[in-house]
């Protein structure tokens, strides 16, 4: 099987195909997680995107039925340098090729996926076509042409319907963008009594089960679609104890009336040091994301800039300046990824506890 | 945090010399700290007694005291410097156990010297085995049972419980020296009583065995902020059994599932931080595959071995950012050095796959067990980078001058099955070799996955516990080898070949192709390796660090400059006879390139060195230095020229194929080096200029080789040419010695022909110089104390020679000059000499640098290999400011005493002959001769008694007057004789009292401290089995002085009567030593 990466600006990458012979478009980013591409395929926050791994050894430990993040694979390809047919873990029940193959996703491996990454480094996220299809570059300049990226993938990936996760400790309402297995577990793990809300819930659905804590999810997409999200935030978090992560933490400084911003090529791995500007500690953080939160006019609304990216210093973390509210740009559930801020869901939960006493 | 404003003064401790389990990576490691230091404008002072290392160069730390590493020299430096703080965490456990001792002695708070970096807490709890059962427990990390033991008797009881097999592990040891596995009650035995002894506490940890568990390591950091960060994990590919040290090791790590390698990295980040270091620590593990279950193996709460392979495979330079850490800076407040924009608060993420490979001793060490175990035997590795698994490994291959281009090794493939299986069973140096060829025939059959077939993957799985994805790429490359021999070459089979990582000579040997076809298929495809950056962050963010791996893929990041470039080729892994001198000498190649104004690059392949260090050259290319890879680069980079006189044998050997191809060395022509190795043209030459050189002849048959002996008579000196470190170098007595010597040597290089010279005996005498072409410099003269018969970098030397006259000097420097000239040496020159008390000899010339050079460039002042570069480049000796000809005497005297690591190769001789041994050196400074020779036996390490018991045994050629001599002295000494039969009839005649006793008798005296030193000259060295080889490994094994020369035993009776008198030796910097000159 041929495998094809044509990039809008022209350029054109050729290798070889693996798992499902079919021909995707979508935006081009790139992760620098040396480990778990099966975490990485089924976020949902990747729904649309075509991942180029910069760790070249893909697939050495297979498929497990303990790595999903989510049902199924979100992202319309994977680009990577070589990959193991045959991998070797206790747990692994396929090959990533098979799996790919079975969840429809076209890959393509055997090129420089380095070049790619410096591409998307020098352009900025940039749309493509993956195709195992053996069509030819005017074919797909015609499809790259036809057809146009979505930005509001996190209106219909996650839940269609309200679920209940039962627990003893503190009712917490999320909002579904597409949250990620880990990130619930992070509830659920400390007792938490979660309801899994649609996309599409008002404030009012929401406020009917009696929830002690609002929970924003990760997502696909640009924060400013995710318009309803903004809408009941806006509600909610003056009466909710609220805790956002990615896009939930952009949906809670868009509500809060601020401002998102989209990043030249994003952060996605697994190493970025984030500073916590209360604590003066840092943290090693998993990160994805394309957006981020502008500083500008933040205070005027309340908010405070908790957290940097020891990087390029962009915002990692906000709080309410008198309000239980706070959400963070990284993911402190990890996976893939350290589990150094995993102490976020103890003091969220802390928070909503002390919000109820007082 | 900003820096510890406190901070004006700090002492610096290194590692001291060379031996197994503490090499060159301590070089690295701290010259790195030093510059770290020296930065934020504090004054760094540094005590090291090695001399061959960068660190102690002028110019990295403010003051080097090159003295021993002892309490007392440190604490009359702390006196006399009064630093308000002490670094111990980058001289390895030399530094560690140096700092621990001068907190015990409450030195460190009488002069109020903070330990930076690290406490003396954490130390404790890392490195006494009960503290850190204790702190595991206590933070729920799981670790094997175990106890500590300080008896046998109470490990046999543990054993009761828990059964074999068990680890014996002593406490407080560099590179595991005495630990093992012990499967039988014999082993427990053995190992339990020299883990004891080993120990400097006398205190072994026993533990139930993980043998064949995944060994998984990290290297993590923490800052006093608490802040920490992981830089890089890495996996073995030998399970557990088998030292880190002496295991492949991949990075990153390749076969855990993000959720598995977090829990590690947790678990690791939950040590570093109950242990409260302050810097860098290296976390060991083991991982059961089948259930996921770990333990924590060990933990090194300091920069190591691992560390500097990780700052290599990373880009991420740990020991620099420890010392920024110990001086008081947090993570965050740091920058990323390689790309000089993002924050040192990171994790690096590698874009490649790097393998480090372990180089053994045993193609010296003839009769060293080849069995891997928990004891290092590795005196050094190589390390190689590529885009996928198996071009790493072949790069390793090929990198490591064993003599082989991929994993096909014919005396592996000649095994029948059932042979083959006991190689793999062995665990030997050649198992990952024995593994290819198991596979290789699997393949043959098609068996892959088949567990009913023996050779599958599976069932090997099964057999050794390697992981089936690593053996999986190894039969991914044996495949590849059917392909090529089974297929016409192609564009698209040579592609993938290339990009699997085969030379040309496998390609060729396998597909049966012309080399006219291969390169037409290269050229005309255009199918040649491109060079990609190392730069911690996969690409995410622009690097301005130029440090280059090649590989098979499309994009070219490797930009070349409009400078006129200069390749220097490195000297590749530490082994013996080939230490960290020749980095030494590459990396002040380097910096003298770049003075002159060219753009210096480097290619090697040592992680452990300061050459391969990302700021040292103006390009680095990590590489193999195989005649590919090397002429890869050439046509990449166009330099100017190429210097291959600094990268010993290494660089050497690849003269001829590069003079071949056209390219052009700089310095001494190849035609000059291939004149002075070929012994006949050489012979020729010398008697042309009328110089005496011992005579001898060239055979290549053995027929030939006793012919010889009608002419020259015995004793003989018999070597192969082209040789490193007189790698199989021998003087033989009899027809019987002879024959048994041509029947190795002959195998050791059938290529080459063996050389036989009349064993001369007397003085020898060793000459560097420099050479313009016109003019020399000799910037200083050194005389071995041992006679002729002994490796010259087995030899004390000491510089200035105090035995030879004015006459004899003036004839080498005569001869030196003559023979320089002659050959058309530019650069560098080495000329060894033997003086028989009427003629002046020349044993050997080398046209290249040398183990000497960074000593006579330390204690001379002279900066030898900036000379040599100068030279190479036009300029002219007699317009520099050191002159030509034999440069002035300094007043100081300085002798070098070479380091064995007699202690960790438990069958290897330490006698004394023309074959080296020694792994690395020490230099005593002092005013004169005796207090030099103190300092240098004190700086080695041994055990220097003042009085005790003697044990005597000499072969009968030193049954002599002089021996006589030199043993009454010991009396003298108080020192009462133990004396073997033959040694006693001899004594007796004499009139010499002395107790005969048994070989027995001699070890048991050993054991209960009666006999405290031994003077043992063997006729032949490493005959096992013979009783007196048993006693020296005893008594090596039990730290005593062993004196394998007449020559030594009389070096070593000055220095004990210095003690004897009380003399305090005086401490002071390599300036000041050399300042002597003018006060």
């Amino acid at each position: 099987m041929d495998g094809l990466l044509y990039l809008e600006d022209g350029t054109v990458f050729r290798g070889k195909g693996f798992g499902y012979q079919t021909t995707n478009v979508g935006e081009l980013v790139f992760n620098t997680s040396m480990t778990g591409y099966q975490g990485i395929l089924t976020d949902p926050s990747y729904k649309g995107q075509i991942i180029n791994m910069t760790y070249p050894l893909i697939g050495n430990y297979g498929v497990s039925e303990i790595d999903y993040q989510s049902k199924k694979i979100h992202a319309f390809g994977f680009s990577v340098r070589d990959i193991s047919f045959r991998p070797s873990n206790r747990h692994s029940e396929m090959s990533i090729s098979e799996w790919l193959e079975f969840q429809k996703i076209p890959g393509i491996y055997n090129v420089d996926t380095r070049l790619i990454t410096k591409a998307v480094r020098n352009e900025g996220t940039i749309k493509c076509v993956i195709s195992t299809e053996g069509i030819s570059k005017a074919e797909a300049v015609s499809l790259i042409d036809k057809e146009e990226l979505r930005t509001d993938y996190m209106r219909d990936v996650g839940t269609d319907e309200v679920l209940h996760f039962q627990g003893t400790g503190q009712r917490v309402a999320v909002m579904d963008f597409g949250i990620k297995r880990n990130i619930l577990t992070g509830l659920t793990d400390r007792g938490c009594d979660v309801y899994l809300f649609p996309y599409s819930a008002t404030a009012e659905e929401i406020m009917a089960v009696n929830p002690d804590g609002l929970f924003l999810s990760n997502g696909p997409g640009d924060p400013e679609a995710c318009t309803n999200g903004i809408e009941v935030t806006k509600k909610l978090f003056p009466k909710l104890p609220t805790f956002g992560i990615c896009m939930g933490h952009q949906v809670l400084a868009l509500a809060a009336g601020g401002k998102t911003y989209k990043l030249k090529f994003g952060h996605r791995g697994a190493n970025h040091g984030v500073i916590d500007l209360e604590t003066d500690r840092s943290a090693i953080t998993s990160q994805n994301h394309s957006f981020a939160v502008a500083e500008e006019g933040l205070s005027d609304i309340g908010m405070k800039v908790t957290h940097l990216n020891l990087n390029d210093g962009t915002i990692e973390g906000i709080r309410h300046n008198s309000l239980p509210v706070f959400s963070v740009q990284y993911h402190p559930e990890g996976s893939p990824g350290p589990n150094d801020s995993n102490y976020l869901f103890d003091r969220f939960v802390e928070m909503i506890g002390n919000s109820k006493n007082a | 945090m900003p820096k510890k404003d406190n901070l004006k003064k700090v002492i610096m401790i290194g590692s001291g010399p060379i031996i197994i389990g503490q090499a060159a990576e301590f070089d690295y490691a701290g010259t790195q700290a030093c510059k770290a230091i020296r930065e934020e404008g504090i004054e760094c002072i540094l005590v090291n007694s090695n001399p061959a290392t960068i660190m102690t160069d002028a110019g990295i730390a403010d003051k080097v005291y090159m003295e021993p590493l002892t309490k007392e020299a440190v604490t009359a430096v702390i006196e006399r410097e009064r630093p308000q703080g002490i670094l111990a965490g980058f001289g390895g456990q030399t530094g560690l156990n140096l700092a621990m001792a001068l907190d015990d002695d409450g030195t460190l708070a009488k002069y109020g010297v903070e330990l930076l970096g690290i406490k003396k807490s954490s130390i404790t709890r890392a490195e006494d085995r009960d503290e850190f059962k204790t702190l595991m427990n206590e933070i729920g990390e799981p670790i094997p049972q175990s106890i500590i033991a300080t008896t046998l008797r109470e490990c046999k009881t543990f054993v009761e419980e828990v059964g074999y097999p068990v680890i014996i592990r002593p406490a407080y040891t560099l590179g595991g020296t005495g630990g093992g596995i012990a499967t039988s009650e014999a082993e427990l035995n053995t190992y339990v009583t020299s883990g004891i002894e080993n120990s400097a506490i006398g205190q072994i940890l026993l533990e139930e065995s993980v043998a064949g568990w995944k060994e998984i390591e990290y290297e993590v950091m923490r800052d006093a902020k608490d802040n920490c960060i992981t830089i890089c994990g890495m996996e073995n590919f030998d399970p557990v059994g088998v030292h880190t040290g002496d295991s492949i090791v991949v990075a990153p790590i390749q076969t855990l599932r993000d959720e598995e390698y977090q829990m590690l990295r947790d678990a690791s980040l939950k040590i570093i931080r109950s242990l409260d270091i302050e810097g860098g620590c290296n976390v060991q593990f083991a991982l059961d595959p089948d259930t996921g279950k770990y333990i924590v193996i060990e933990v090194n709460p300091r920069v190591s071995r691992s560390s500097a392979l990780a700052s290599k495979a990373a880009g991420y330079p740990i020991a620099k950012l420890a010392a920024k850490i110990a001086l008081g800076y947090s993570l965050d407040e740091l920058k990323n050095y390689v790309t000089e924009k993002t924050s040192a608060c990171f994790e690096p993420t590698l874009d490649y796959c790097v393998v480090k490979f372990p180089k053994w001793p045993f193609d010296k060490f003839k009769t060293a067990s080849r069995k891997l175990g928990t004891q290092m035997k590795a005196t050094g590795e190589v390390m190689s980078i590529s885009r996928t698994f198996e071009s790493a490994l072949l790069k390793a291959i090929t990198s490591l001058e064993i003599k082989l281009d991929g994993l096909r090794v014919p005396e592996i493939i000649a095994l029948s099955d059932e042979e083959l299986f006991v190689k793999i069973e062995a665990r030997d140096d050649e198992r990952l070799f024995a593994l290819a060829e198991a596979l290789r025939r699997g393949a043959a059959t098609g068996a892959r996955e088949d567990d009913t077939n023996k050779f599958s993957i599976v069932s090997l799985n099964k057999l050794t516990k390697v992981d089936k994805w690593f053996l999986g790429k190894l039969y991914r490359i044996v495949k590849m080898e059917r392909t090529l021999s089974e297929n016409a070459l192609t564009k698209e089979i040579l592609y993938e070949a290339e990009e699997i990582g085969f030379v040309d000579k496998e390609i060729l040997e396998l597909s049966g192709a012309d080399r006219s076809i291969l390169t037409d298929i290269r050229v005309y495809n255009d199918i040649f390796p491109v060079y990609k950056m190392v730069d911690t962050c996969g690409g995410e963010f622009e690097a301005k660090t130029p440090y280059y791996y090649s590989c098979f893929d499309t994009d070219d990041e490797s930009r070349i400059s409009d400078d006129e470039k200069i390749l220097v080729i490195g000297s590749g892994p530490i082994r013996i006879g080939q230490g960290i001198e020749f980095d030494y000498c590459c990396v002040q190649g380097v910096w003298a390139i770049k003075d002159l104004g060219y753009e210096a690059i480097i290619i090697n392949n040592n992680p452990e060195t300061v050459s391969t260090d990302f700021d040292t050259s103006d390009k680095l290319y990590f590489e193999a230095l195989h005649i590919d890879d090397v002429m890869n680069l050439i046509k990449k980079e166009r330099p100017l020229g190429v210097i291959i006189q600094f990268g010993g044998q290494t660089s050497l050997n690849l003269a001829e194929q590069l003079s071949a191809r056209g390219i052009n060395l700089l310095g001494t022509s190849f035609s000059s080096i291939d004149l002075a190795e070929d012994r006949q043209k050489f012979n020729d030459l010398l008697a042309g200029l009328g110089i005496a050189t011992p005579p001898g002849y060239s055979v290549t048959t053995k027929e030939a080789a006793f012919s010889v002996v009608q002419k020259l008579g015995y004793p003989l000196v018999v070597r192969p040419s082209y040789v490193i470190g007189g790698r199989a170098m021998q003087v033989v007595y009899s027809d019987a010695e002879l024959q048994e010597y041509l029947e190795e040597a002959v195998l050791v290089s059938h290529e080459q022909p063996v050389l036989i010279d009349k064993y001369i005996f007397g003085k020898e005498i060793e000459v560097d110089a420099i050479s313009d072409g016109e003019d020399i410099l000799i910037p200083g003269i050194m005389e071995h104390v041992e006679r002729t018969g002994v490796h010259s970098g087995d030899s004390i030397s000491v510089y200035p020679p105090h035995t030879i006259s004015n006459e004899v000097a003036d004839i080498l420097i005569d001869y030196t000059n003559r023979i320089t000239r002659a050959l058309g040496v530019i650069g560098l020159v080495n000329v060894q000499y033997a003086f028989d008390g009427e003629k002046v000899y020349v044993i050997e010339v080398n046209p290249r640098a040398s183990r000497t050079v960074p000593i006579i460039s330390k204690v001379t002042g002279v900066p030898m290999v900036k000379l040599a570069v100068a030279s190479m480049l036009g300029f002219k000796l007699k317009d520099s400011e050191y002159g030509i000809g034999l440069y002035k005497k300094m007043k100081l005297t300085a002798v070098k005493v070479p380091v064995f690591s007699g202690a960790k190769l438990t069958d290897v001789d330490i006698a004394l002959g023309p074959e080296m041994k020694s792994t690395g050196e020490v230099l005593g400074i002092d005013v004169d001769y005796k207090r030099a020779c103190y300092k240098g036996f004190l700086a080695s390490g041994v055990h220097i008694p003042t009085s005790g018991g003697l044990y005597v045994s000499l072969r009968d050629p030193d049954k002599n007057d002089y021996s006589l001599d030199i043993i009454k002295e010991y009396i003298k000494e108080d020192f009462k004789l133990y004396t073997s039969p033959g040694t006693t009839t001899f004594l007796r005649e004499h009139g010499v009292e002395c107790e005969p006793i048994s070989g027995t008798k001699a070890k048991e005296l050993i054991a209960d401290g009666v006999i405290n030193a031994v003077l043992n000259v063997p006729r032949l060295a490493n005959i096992v089995g013979e009783y007196s080889f048993e006693i020296r490994r005893y008594a090596i094994e039990r730290n005593l002085p062993v004196l394998t020369c007449v020559d030594t035993a009389e070096a070593f009776l000055m220095a004990l009567r210095i003690k004897k008198n009380g003399d305090v030796p005086t401490y002071k910097t390599l300036e000041e030593w050399t300042n002597l000159m003018s006060g």
